[in-house]
């Protein structure tokens, strides 16, 4: 991935990441992580510069093809975003449901991805019945469901105590360690320091420091 | 995109805003309603044109011995001027498709028939009726041609097109349909902006699922999909409300009504009942879709 966009939000940051790689991409509030994910699903477009994900300059797809980028990125937020009136195998199906996969294909996948994230046997309960650590790794399956190349976390432990936050950090390492691409933009010191994988540290918009196996807190 | 999911996705929106999907519905049927019924009046006009431009004729009326008109200041017609205006009427063939000669006594007995419920026909008196040819033309619009050869000739009292009479009659009704017609149009733009007003609120109560839907991949056309079929679903029931009412109108107003009342036309037939439904279905249909699919655009961005 490479960027490079000047505008307020995000100022000549230019970056590449590679197939499969870890990454913590930190900073204070309204540095602009989340700026930077938006533009890899290309929910906001750069006015300068280009965004590259999986060999497609997204500055220059068209509107169409927008759906096909996002199936090949996966994405978890920090407030979960799942459906209260699915169940927890409902949830993950309806990522498949929703790109026309036959029900066939789904009764296959779904179970599988639940017992990547530890979830087998509350695949019928609903949301608000489990905990929030079970709630993120529904979000997590969600993501994964259609194995993307590049999954995109977006302080997916903040709404977690520290002790579930690891269990989470150790699912997206082996998601990560399956292949995909992960990006994961936190505020969790704990979790940078002891990852230990590459760190990006956005201030103002500006990359500030970009070290592998970095820690959060160093340099800035 | 599986037709289950859809149907229940369909129906869920459909339920969740039953206010704005009635006032959908309520807003389609009128104005459907509206619509059909002026494409009706319009059929109608044409099936009283068909009916009766072939009965109109032009009548010459001629000089009695009461006329006061200019040219019958030289008194009753003279037999010469007749057979010179039967003659000059039969070189205009074949616009002038049939020559019929009415006498006084003729016209006597069609006025007191036309009369016969006026004290009118009781006082009439043979001398008070004119003498006409009647002229059925083979183009009836050509009437110009005969007012030019005839009206003002020595011995001609008057000539009146029948037609113009009926035109009058067709100008009332063609106002009649173009007021409904405009009406129709307000309240198809009403029904455009509810249609449009539903779609953001059904957009606003699924914003969760869509924003999901987006995320994940799923495709413009099936994110929108379900909403427009929601917003067709509504406009297809207030159709088939509207096409009801066409056809009680057709059956209580129409055929037990006015045909028994007004005997001496025509009256449109199922024929004309069954060839604005399609355009019906069209307008409602069309409507729902353009304005949920131009709603979505704005409140569905990828």
């Amino acid at each position: 991935m490479y960027k490079g966009a000047p505008r307020p939000a995000l100022d000549d940051v230019s970056v590449d990441i590679e197939k499969g790689e870890f990454v913590f991409l930190v900073g204070a509030s309204g540095s602009g992580k989340s700026t930077f994910l938006r533009l890899v699903l290309r929910e906001e477009k750069p006015t300068a510069g280009n965004v590259w994900v999986g060999g497609k300059d997204l500055t220059k797809l068209s509107s169409w093809k927008v759906p096909t980028l996002r199936r090949q990125i996966g994405c978890v937020f920090q407030d979960f975003r799942l459906l209260p009136n699915r169940t927890v195998a409902g949830n993950v199906a309806f990522a498949l449901e929703v790109i026309g996969t036959p029900n066939k294909e789904i009764e296959r996948i779904v179970p599988n991805v639940l017992e990547l994230v530890g979830l087998e046997g509350k695949e019928e309960r609903y949301p608000n019945e489990i905990s929030g650590g079970e709630q993120q790794r529904v979000a997590i399956a969600r993501a994964f469901v259609n194995k993307p190349a590049v999954l995109i976390a977006d302080e997916p432990t903040g709404n977690l105590d520290p002790e579930t936050s690891i269990g989470i950090m150790k699912l997206l390492d082996r998601i990560n360690k399956i292949g995909t691409t992960v990006v994961m933009a936190t505020h969790d010191v704990a979790i940078v320091d002891q990852m230990r994988k590459r760190v990006i540290e956005i201030d103002g918009g500006k990359v500030v420091r970009d070290q592998s196996r970095g820690v959060y807190g160093m340099g800035a | 995109m599986k037709f289950r999911y859809l149907l229940r996705e369909v129906m869920t929106g459909l339920r969740r805003n039953i206010t704005l999907t009635l006032a959908v519905m309520i807003t389609v049927a009128v104005s459907l309603s509206l619509f059909g019924s002026s494409l009706l009046v319009r059929a109608q006009v044409q099936e009283m044109k068909d009916f009766w431009y072939d009965k109109v004729e032009v009548s010459i009326f001629l000089c009695g011995n009461i006329s006061d008109s200019p040219t019958c200041a030289g008194g009753a017609i003279s037999e010469e001027e007749k057979t010179q205006i039967n003659a000059d009427l039969e070189a205009l063939k074949p616009l002038v498709d049939t020559i019929y000669f009415e006498t006084q006594t003729e016209a006597l007995s069609r006025f007191k028939e036309q009369f016969k419920n006026s004290p009118l026909a009781e006082t009439a008196t043979i001398d008070q009726m004119p003498e006409s040819f009647r002229v059925k033309l083979s183009d009836p619009t050509q009437y110009a041609v005969i007012a030019a050869a005839f009206a003002g000739r020595p011995g001609v009292e008057d000539v009146v097109d029948q037609r113009q009479a009926l035109d009058r009659l067709f100008r009332a009704l063609s106002g009649l349909q173009t007021l409904a017609l405009v009406i129709a149009g307000v309240m198809l733009l009403v029904t455009a902006l509810l249609i449009s007003n539903t779609m953001r609120v059904a957009a606003f109560s699924r914003r969760r699922e869509t924003s999901i839907m987006r995320l994940v991949g799923a495709s413009n056309f099936s994110i929108q999909l379900p909403f427009i079929l929601e917003a067709a679903v509504a406009a297809l029931f207030g159709t088939t409300f509207a096409t009801g009412a066409l056809v009680v109108g057709k059956i209580y107003l129409i055929d037990q009504n006015l045909a028994t009342t007004f005997t001496f036309t025509t009256f449109i037939g199922w024929d004309s009942v069954f060839g604005v439904i399609p355009w019906m279905l069209l307008a409602g249909l069309g409507l729902a879709i353009v304005a949920a699919g131009l709603t979505l655009q704005r409140y569905l961005k990828v």
